[in-house]
């Protein structure tokens, strides 16, 4: 199952601030679209924004064709999901893995739970029996899979990753997004995937957006990378900024 | 099936893992050992007591201790051992009665405020803030005069004085973490603020509550014994510790058994509940976790 994703417009203001003046762009079905951009320039807000999880927002946000305002929650929830970004605070600190995987199959009275939770977990490369672990017996990488296998367990159309590897080394970073990419692979999910490292986003991604105090500047496919197509002048800046660090290590 | 036979022994694990390191502290220990000998007294009342609590003897008032009782008699030439330890029945009824009412009463008051902040939370503080301002004791006192004095009215009043600390513990520690990742996570599973209200937030409020709810017990044995001492709590011939004292009042300057040895008892119980709540403080400090 994949579905598109289309924001118009978006625009949202926390108290007077104007976080996002409007914000539109499309991704295709099955496509990994990054967000890229300087810190606070509302990379973070459009996600929360499509997630719902802030909902003062107005403009239009499409998922798969139909409105997420006008979705009803039970099929919300089980065409978008989200990974956060630092997973020693995404997991709860006192629920074992096996309650944070059933949980959602409880809410949604979906049957079979054992062997959807085992299926989960074997789909993020971790052994089944971590089911009864808590997420202080677990490495850092071990809980960002776990919270990618909550994210999977209702079988979502649309992930929505908010910096899914930043808090991780960087040997555990290509393992997650190798697991990212393989799911893609195998389940043709919708990747939106907000990211501050344009390393990540020539590894992952079809296209980008590159944004600057909340609006995007540009949108460019991943071949602009490496020859700094971009157009727009802070673009550009970021782009060469990026070749250049990586040019010195 | 697993579930039951993997999760079962976890909690009572956890529960050896505090004790061991309560006891390993000597003031934490105290206050176990006391409660302890307290929880045994109250179960054993009938065959620790010497005498009958309730039985008096005119020929044998005001006996100092020895003699045959061991902590003397009292006006009415009943043995003051004895009803100490009925007493000890009292005063964990009390504490049980009003630990149950304040507990989820505060908890549930204090995090659906702080889960749901705005107007919600603006309601139900302002009402906090009412029960919060007016002094226990005297509030305690106004219930029990409109309701009139008995023991179950005493516990009633203090259920309803004792709630609103909790309440605002639990708030705060609701906005704390309600704006985290997880409970995001879940509200993205499409959990209902009920769900999320009791199975993610309450757990995380639940230690610093225990704690919380020891730390009172000691304010709530004062507040019962002093209801007692004025005489609006539990009535003669009942052996309440804080009525015991009330009627020991008259005869302390020649007969100073009768309000030294309730006393005692009512400090020992107090501080050991406040000892209990500094230790489990640290038992249940997640950063202690690792010294486990």
């Amino acid at each position: 199952m994949t579905a598109s994703v289309e924001i118009e417009n978006l625009s949202i203001s926390f108290g007077t601030v104007k976080v996002l003046p409007s914000v539109s762009f499309s991704v295709a079905p099955g496509e990994c679209f990054g967000l890229v951009g300087e810190s606070g320039s509302g990379k973070s807000t459009v996600l929360r924004c499509v997630s719902m999880l802030t909902d003062f927002w107005s403009g239009t946000v499409r998922i798969g064709g139909k409105d997420v305002r006008s979705l009803p929650l039970a099929e919300r929830c089980r065409l978008l999901q989200m990974v956060f970004q630092d997973p020693y605070g995404s997991l709860h600190p006192r629920q074992s893995v096996r309650t944070v995987l059933a949980e959602p199959l409880r809410i949604h009275g979906l049957g079979d739970r054992e062997a959807r939770m085992r299926q989960a977990l074997v789909d993020v490369g971790l052994p089944v029996d971590f089911l009864d672990r808590f997420p202080h017996q677990l490495s850092g990488g071990q809980r960002q899979r776990v919270a990618i296998a909550r994210a999977l367990i209702l079988e979502p159309a649309v992930l929505l990753l908010d910096e899914p590897t930043s808090a991780l080394d960087v040997s555990v970073q290509a393992e997650i997004l190798n697991l990212l990419a393989r799911l893609r692979e195998m389940r043709g999910f919708t990747y939106i995937m907000v990211t501050h490292d344009l390393a990540v986003v020539d590894h992952m991604c079809d296209r980008f957006a590159v944004m600057q105090s909340g609006e995007v500047t540009e949108i460019l496919p991943r071949s602009a990378i490496a020859g700094n197509g971009a157009t727009h002048p802070y673009a550009r800046e970021l782009i060469g900024a990026s070749l250049e660090y990586e040019g010195q290590r | 099936m697993t579930v039951q036979t993997r999760s079962l022994p976890a909690p009572l694990y956890a529960a050896r893992n505090i004790v061991t390191f309560l006891l390993r502290q000597p003031t934490s220990a105290f206050g176990l050992i006391v409660l302890a000998i307290l929880i045994g007294a109250a179960a054993l009342a009938p065959w620790i007591a010497t005498h009958d609590p309730y039985v008096q003897n005119l020929g044998n008032v005001l006996q100092p201790p020895g003699n045959g009782h061991l902590f003397g008699t009292d006006e009415l030439g009943r043995d003051i051992f004895s009803r100490l330890i009925w007493g000890a029945r009292i005063t964990l009824t009390i504490i049980f009665l009003v630990t149950i009412v304040v507990g989820p009463l505060g908890m549930i008051v204090g995090t659906v405020a702080g889960y749901f902040g705005g107007k919600v939370d603006l309601v139900m503080m302002r009402i906090t803030d009412i029960f919060l301002s007016f002094p226990s004791l005297i509030l305690s006192l106004a219930f029990v005069a409109a309701l009139g004095p008995s023991l179950n009215n005493a516990i009633i009043a203090i259920g309803l004085t004792a709630w609103p600390p909790i309440a605002r513990l639990a708030r705060a520690e609701t906005m704390t973490f309600r704006n985290a990742d997880y409970i995001a996570a879940a509200r993205l599973q499409g959990a209902s603020s009920l769900r999320i209200i009791v199975k993610s937030i309450m757990p995380m409020c639940l230690p610093s509550v225990v704690i919380r709810l020891t730390l009172n017990m000691a304010t709530v044995i004062l507040t019962a014994a002093g209801l007692g001492f004025l005489g609006l709590g539990a009535q003669p011939p009942l052996p309440e510790w804080g009525a015991m004292i009330a009627t020991g009042r008259r005869y302390m300057i020649d007969s100073w058994w009768l309000v030294t040895f309730p006393g005692l008892s009512i400090l020992c119980v107090s501080l050991a509940f406040n000892l209990l709540g500094d230790g489990l403080r640290d038992a249940l400090d997640p950063k202690q976790m690792n010294r486990r």
